[in-house]
């Protein structure tokens, strides 16, 4: 129980910090807003088009706006040095990668509860709907979790959180492809079900890449 | 893995030799192979010739990552600058033949469907390894440190190539579900040559993806030894 | 306390740790110095668990650090040239955080009475960006010191404070040995060194090159022994 308090504490800091400077999410959802219409602009989405666009936007939205908080979250531990501190403690490697991905999980999704209504509205699409949640969910882990390990890299090399969409985004493909897809296949009206075999891929990715990261998030954090 | 004694001039290298002859043989069998032996196909015509370079490449390029990730493993678990030395070069030599794929691939069907690009599966793929490949070599130029720089390579080696497969799935689902009304499936009549060329070619690319791999890892311990003797030589002057 | 054998520490081709054979007892109260990059940082970052040597063995407090341990890092103390601090939050959240990590009751007078100690009892509610630099500093010694660590490992802890900040931390150091704990910090400046350590040490080139308790050194002629030793 010591490890799930542990835990606890990191996710607590991180949105404690966040509530004292409000930078990072509201960045994130500036930027999502101007991406969403950047979109809607560049590609003249009206219509039936902008209904049959809209997952393909989201799921952009969201993992450029990913990346943004994923760089922030972890550029904090590593300007003053926090993340020695986190070593030095007796914490559990794996139990410092989960802190940080649940948290920026939490944020990931405070951005996407802003993004749903926008797009709804937007778009013309019923995005508010349980379904929708849970394929939101199921992707936005698995972005988080590889996010995590790669923003620790990232933010370790000379570009910094330049490095990290380049990192992120290739590795995302399977995340993206499924999720866009499913996403409409349910607005579309799709049962849960049918979209059965985008939501296994989704959970494979989860199961797979969270297993991996937190192998070797050790050998990233540890000199 | 060529071991000599640290600082001692480079030993004849018997192994590439052997390599590169078994390559440029290979290589040689396989041309012929594609041009003389392998039947004119029906619908594409001699263009489709291509594919055996393609596939082949592909599967060179995959295979390259594949090393690359048990390089990785190995480096983490165990420790060991030629481990890193493997995944790099691996890396390297793949990325080349990567690039083959999809030029290949865009030159194939440009003939058969009318556009440079399809978003076909094995060529979306391609693409997408290419992309890793490139984010990899990005990581390691972008490392202060020895040491750190194989470490983050080593982890990104292996969360890299675990998605590949994943990336696959998804891609070949969304290209049945959605095919491009342009390439349809894999129309092609497939023959008994035709499978015979098709495994000659793949280990054509891959005995010279073994002999340019085994340039890449000479090369990178020669730079090593360069660097240590270096240094002698400097600490030895700065004693004065 | 801390005991090193063989201890080195090479970065690819660069050798920073050549071998250090040390032996640091209880309550004792060291002081090293050396001139920029002789490997006093990479030294005191191996002791806190935070680097790995290429090769020898760190024990503290009768615990290999080669074995990963929750019990060995919880003696430890470390002080970086680094505050280890989350500017975005209050003085008191920082060291609330590092009480749960460290498995210390966060609602304990602990965390009150170790800033109280440092000066900062009434800047507990203010966020660390609004810290001057001596602040700061002394906010990092109370991270250390929170978790009543046997081993304090700070590196230049003087930094950035003015004379009254140093004498409160050297107070509160002395103290610390007082009450059982080992205290290894590492200067370049002399004059602290000589004030502060009860066994000087100087290290070079990645090796211990002088090894003296305090009380024999003669103040007077160190800096020209220091010198001749750092040539």
């Amino acid at each position: 129980m010591d490890y799930v308090r542990k835990v606890a504490a990191i996710i607590e800091k991180d949105i404690a910090a966040e509530l004292h400077t409000r930078e990072m999410i509201s960045a994130m959802l500036v930027f999502s807003a101007l991406a969403t219409l950047i979109f809607s602009f560049a590609l003249d989405l009206r219509g039936e088009l902008a209904e049959a666009a809209a997952p393909g936007v989201l799921w952009s939205t969201i993992a450029f706006a990913g990346t943004l908080g994923l760089s922030r979250s972890m550029a904090r531990e590593k300007e003053t040095g926090c993340i020695d501190g986190l070593l030095l403690a007796p914490v559990d490697r794996t139990a410092i990668f989960f802190g940080k991905a649940v948290g920026n999980l939490l944020f990931m999704s405070v951005v996407e509860v802003a993004l749903l209504p926008l797009f709804s509205v937007l778009f013309d699409v019923g995005l508010m709907r349980a379904r929708i949640l849970v394929v939101l969910v199921l992707g936005t882990v698995g972005y988080a979790a590889v996010g995590t390990l790669l923003a620790a890299i990232a933010v370790n090399t000379r570009a910094r959180e330049v490095m990290l969409p380049v990192l992120l985004l290739p590795l995302a493909v399977p995340v993206l492809i499924a999720a866009v897809r499913a996403t409409g296949a349910l607005l579309e009206g799709a049962a849960l079900s049918q979209a059965a075999g985008w939501i296994r891929i989704l959970v494979v990715y989860d199961l797979v890449i969270v297993a991996v990261s937190l192998l070797t998030f050790g050998y990233v954090v540890e000199e | 893995m060529k071991r000599d004694k640290d600082n001692q001039r480079p030993t004849n290298d018997l192994i590439g030799l052997l390599l590169a002859g078994a390559s440029g043989v290979l290589i040689i069998t396989a041309l012929g192979m594609v041009f003389l032996y392998a039947p004119r196909e029906l619908t594409m015509g001699d263009v489709q010739r291509i594919f055996y370079f393609h596939v082949a490449s592909a599967w060179v390029g995959f295979f390259g990552f594949f090393v690359t990730f048990l390089a990785g493993v190995v480096y983490l678990t165990e420790g060991g600058r030629r481990w890193d030395i493997l995944g790099l070069s691996s890396v390297e030599v793949g990325l080349t033949f990567i690039i083959m794929t999809v030029v290949t691939g865009m030159l194939w069907a440009r003939p058969v469907w009318g556009t440079y690009w399809t978003w076909e599966p094995r060529l979306t793929i391609s693409a997408v390894q290419l992309l890793i490949y490139v984010a990899y070599a990005m990581l390691r130029g972008s490392i202060e440190g020895a040491e750190r720089e194989a470490r983050f390579a080593a982890v990104y080696g292996i969360v890299a190539f675990v998605t590949v497969p994943l990336s696959w799935f998804a891609i070949r689902w969304w290209r049945t579900i959605h095919p491009d009304i342009l390439t349809g499936g894999e129309g092609m009549a497939v023959t008994p040559r035709m499978i015979q060329t098709l495994i000659v070619s793949i280990l054509a690319f891959t005995a010279l993806y073994g002999t340019l791999l085994r340039q890449r890892i000479r090369l990178e311990c020669s730079r090593d030894r360069f660097t240590r003797l270096r240094l002698q030589l400097e600490r030895k002057l700065s004693a004065y | 306390m801390i005991e090193t054998r063989g201890l080195t520490k090479t970065f690819g081709p660069r050798t920073a740790l050549a071998g250090v054979d040390l032996s640091v007892d209880a309550r004792e109260f060291v002081a090293l110095v050396g001139p920029n990059g002789a490997g006093k940082t990479t030294l005191l970052r191996i002791l806190a668990n935070l680097a790995r040597p290429t090769s020898g063995s760190v024990q503290i407090g009768g615990l290999d650090l080669a074995a990963p341990s929750e019990a060995a890092r919880r003696q430890i103390g470390f002080l970086s040239h680094r505050t280890l601090l989350y500017n975005d939050l209050t003085a008191e959240q920082n060291l609330r955080f590092y009480a749960q990590m460290y498995d210390i009751d966060p609602a304990s007078p602990r965390i009150r009475r170790v800033l109280e100690r440092v000066g900062l009892g009434l800047r507990k509610g203010d966020l660390v960006q609004t810290f001057s630099r001596g602040m700061r500093q002394r906010l990092s010694v109370a991270r250390a010191v929170l978790h009543e660590p046997q081993v304090l490992l700070l590196d230049e802890p003087y930094t950035g404070l003015d004379p009254q900040a140093v004498d409160m931390v050297r107070s509160l150091l002395t103290e610390l040995t007082g009450a059982g704990s080992t205290v290894l910090l590492t200067t370049h400046r002399l004059g602290h060194a000589l004030t502060a350590g009860q066994r000087i040490l100087v290290l070079h080139h990645g090796r211990v090159v002088y090894d003296r308790p305090g009380d024999r050194v003669d103040a007077a002629s160190f800096s020209a022994t220091y010198r001749t030793l750092t040539q």
